[in-house]
């Protein structure tokens, strides 16, 4: 693993941009340009990342960035690598689609689909924040349980889609899911993603601060602690098979009980009415999705 | 150059194989397949050294287009009716992009209800996208206009849509004349750089978020506000204006075919009657002209090539001292009349010695329509003017009575 001593000191991501005090979206992009030297052209949706790039004619960003309609994040990475092999120009660099959640689970999951089901050439990453939260945080189809959105004024009733899941099935040859509050384990993922050809989907929860109403000091801090209690886990399926990382490995090898999910859910004002029964609701469809994780991984597939 | 007896698809992919497309990518829909399914037989075979791309539907056939175009490539794709409608968003990002994407529409009937034969509503609802529009007669022009769509396209960084009749033209088989892969890469270059690069050296964010007003970028320089932007793309649609007969007179130069630039006509010199019309139903109202002439009736066609930019002043030009001009239009602004004859009436509002314009509506959801059909259309139109009439509803030609209870 490498350590954060270790990362490549060029800077692609430039200082000041009009991401949110806090926004984890800016710590994960810092390290994923550093992952790929800069040799990559990205295609972004309308979406937070957006508003991160900057505003005409100015960047924040100094990676070539193409702009895209929000269904067609897949679709464009589809086109721009074949474009790319077209003139001749595929191995100088690596097509980067990044996206939200809802822009990756919601509308743009056809798109998604069809390039995985191809084994288009190129990385998709998801930023998972949660819900839309350029818009102004309303509910996706990646929005926990419990969470208060502007369209789930009492709290969202359904569990997210498991969209690793879904890009599994697709058997793609690499899966990986990560946190932005582990910047060396998001490195690691998309620095072995590169060395990859084919549809390569790395799923990265991303916490929000102002979406999910907590402190932007506490970003990491949060973060982490979604993997202590198992809500987020850090994991790789590479050709099938599947692998705990990072903490989620050193969790699962420790075996002891993770921490309650009520300790993440106190610190969020969006879970703020939830009831103890439905915060027994979610402790137990974690427990079940962690035995599930550990149930794999002692069975190394 | 070999004659080869061949489809409007068929056409269309011949077209875009002599172009040396480098990325192709489409999604199956009636009756535009075929051309797809002939450029996928090609690539497979490596008749044709292209990036096919089988997308899972048409919203990402033509994204595909549009970043492998961004990053260089010259590019293919058609569709059809509610294909185009699928891809409206994309359709307008083309163009707001400035991408030279060339699109064959084989033109068919809009669900619901479902409908897979010929009219030109799917094309004509993207009149206002920013796309050059282009419509053909026969095969021989589908393949001639989509050639030559990639020097207007790449000219002008903007993309274009050639359109033809489903079925009439799309799976009828003509003499088609094929020019040989040499005239063609004299006549067609390869593509030139694209107006803002995919360089890691040299990383540009293209398509960020463009406030209404201008703006300084990092050196103080001040760059297009959103609305210049638009400015500038109508700006080169005017030029099409200009650059597409000079492009159909550069490949006649080369090719030794040319089909007359913004507009064509037939007769017309002499006529005091104007049919007007775009795509196949033009060689229809030839048939026309002959019967009617043969009655003594001074009538000739006025053929649209490009609908989009709208050739105003040649319209004007070639239709003034007419007494009449009838257009025929297999499409329909619900409400108001047919898309041509709308837009020619605002072509030649306070023209000096302009026609009377009157509307028809025909062949809609493919509703056959002969030539003795509009010929009586052109009959009922004249008698109209006869008794007075200088503006009317437009006239459903073929409408049956019988049909109309639901």
């Amino acid at each position: 693993m490498t350590r954060i001593t270790e990362l490549p000191t060029t800077e692609y991501v430039l200082p000041g941009n009009r991401a949110c005090a806090g926004c984890g979206i800016g710590i994960a992009l810092r390290v994923v340009t550093k992952a790929l030297d800069g040799k990559m052209v990205m295609t972004v949706p309308a979406s937070c990342l957006t508003v991160l790039g900057g505003m005409y004619p100015t960047s924040s960003v100094n990676v070539p960035w193409i702009n895209v309609a929000f269904p067609s994040t897949a679709a464009a990475a589809a086109g721009a690598a074949a474009g790319l092999r077209a003139m001749g120009k595929a191995d100088d660099m690596t097509v980067l689609a990044m996206a939200g959640d809802g822009g990756t689970g919601d509308i743009g999951i056809q798109a998604l689909s069809g390039a995985a089901e191809r084994n288009d050439d190129f990385i998709y990453l998801c930023y998972d924040n949660e819900a839309y939260m350029n818009t102004g945080t309303q509910r996706s189809g990646l929005t926990p349980a419990g969470a208060r959105t502007t369209t789930t004024w009492a709290g969202k009733r359904e569990n997210p889609k498991d969209l690793p899941r879904i890009m599994e099935a697709h058997n793609i040859p690499y899966v990986a899911s990560t946190s932005a509050a582990y910047p060396t384990d998001v490195f690691d993922k998309v620095a072995k993603a590169r060395e990859i050809h084919g549809l390569r989907y790395i799923h990265m929860n991303t916490p929000c601060p102002s979406g999910w109403s907590f402190d932007p000091k506490d970003t990491v801090r949060l973060g982490k602690l979604a993997v202590e209690c198992g809500i987020v886990v850090l994991y790789e399926v590479e050709d099938g098979v599947f692998r705990l990382t990072g903490r989620s490995a050193a969790l699962a090898k420790a075996g002891k009980a993770l921490t309650p999910v009520a300790e993440y859910i106190a610190t969020q004002g969006r879970f703020k009415a939830m009831t103890a029964d439905a915060v027994a609701e979610v402790q137990a469809w974690v427990d079940k999705r962690w035995a599930g994780y550990v149930a794999r991984e002692r069975a190394g597939e | 150059m070999t004659t080869k007896v061949i489809t409007g698809n068929e056409a269309a992919a011949t077209a875009a194989k002599l172009a040396r497309v480098q990325v192709i990518a489409a999604y199956p829909i009636t009756p535009q397949s075929p051309v797809v399914e002939t450029l996928s037989a090609w690539v497979e075979s490596g008749e044709l050294p292209a990036e096919f791309v089988t997308v899972e539907s048409e919203h990402s056939a033509l994204t595909v287009c549009i970043t492998a175009s961004t990053v260089g490539a010259r590019v293919f794709t058609a569709t059809s009716a509610n294909g185009l409608a699928y891809m409206n968003e994309q359709v307008w990002w083309a163009a707001g992009a400035r991408l030279p994407i060339v699109m064959c529409i084989a033109n068919r009937a809009m669900a619901a209800p479902w409908n897979v034969l010929n009219d030109q509503q799917d094309s004509m609802s993207e009149r206002d996208a920013g796309w050059i529009q282009l419509y053909c007669r026969d095969n021989q022009e589908i393949l001639d206009t989509t050639i030559q769509a990639y020097r207007i396209a790449e000219r002008l960084n903007v993309p274009v849509m050639v359109c033809y009749d489903g079925f009439l033209l799309s799976h009828t088989v003509m003499p088609v004349d094929v020019p040989s892969a040499e005239e063609i890469d004299a006549f067609l270059p390869p593509r030139t750089a694209p107006l803002q690069l995919v360089d890691a050296n040299d990383p540009r964010n293209i398509g960020p978020v463009t406030l209404a007003d201008p703006r300084a970028d990092a050196d103080g320089v001040v760059r297009p506000g959103y609305m210049e932007f638009r400015a500038l793309h109508h700006g080169a649609l005017l030029e099409a204006l200009d650059v597409i007969p000079e492009v159909d007179a550069e490949y006649g130069a080369a090719v030794g075919r040319s089909w007359g630039g913004l507009t064509w006509e037939y007769q017309l010199a002499d006529a005091d009657v104007a049919l007007v019309a775009a795509g196949s139903l033009t060689t229809q109202l030839t048939l026309a002209v002959e019967a009617l002439r043969a009655e003594g009736v001074k009538v000739g066609v006025l053929g649209i090539r490009a609908y989009r930019p709208f050739p105003a002043a040649e319209l004007r030009a070639r239709l003034a001292g007419k007494q009449l001009a009838v257009v025929f239009d297999k499409a329909l602004s619900y409400g108001y009349e047919g898309p041509i004859a709308g837009d020619l009436k605002a072509a030649l509002f306070t023209a000096e010695n302009s026609p009377v314009v009157f509307g028809c509506v025909c062949g809609i959801g493919g509703r056959d329509v002969s030539p003795e059909n509009l010929a009586d259309a052109a009959r009922r139109a004249i008698a109209d003017l006869d008794s007075g009439l200088r503006d009317r509803t437009p006239d459903w030609i073929n409408l049956r009575p019988e049909g109309g209870a639901r």
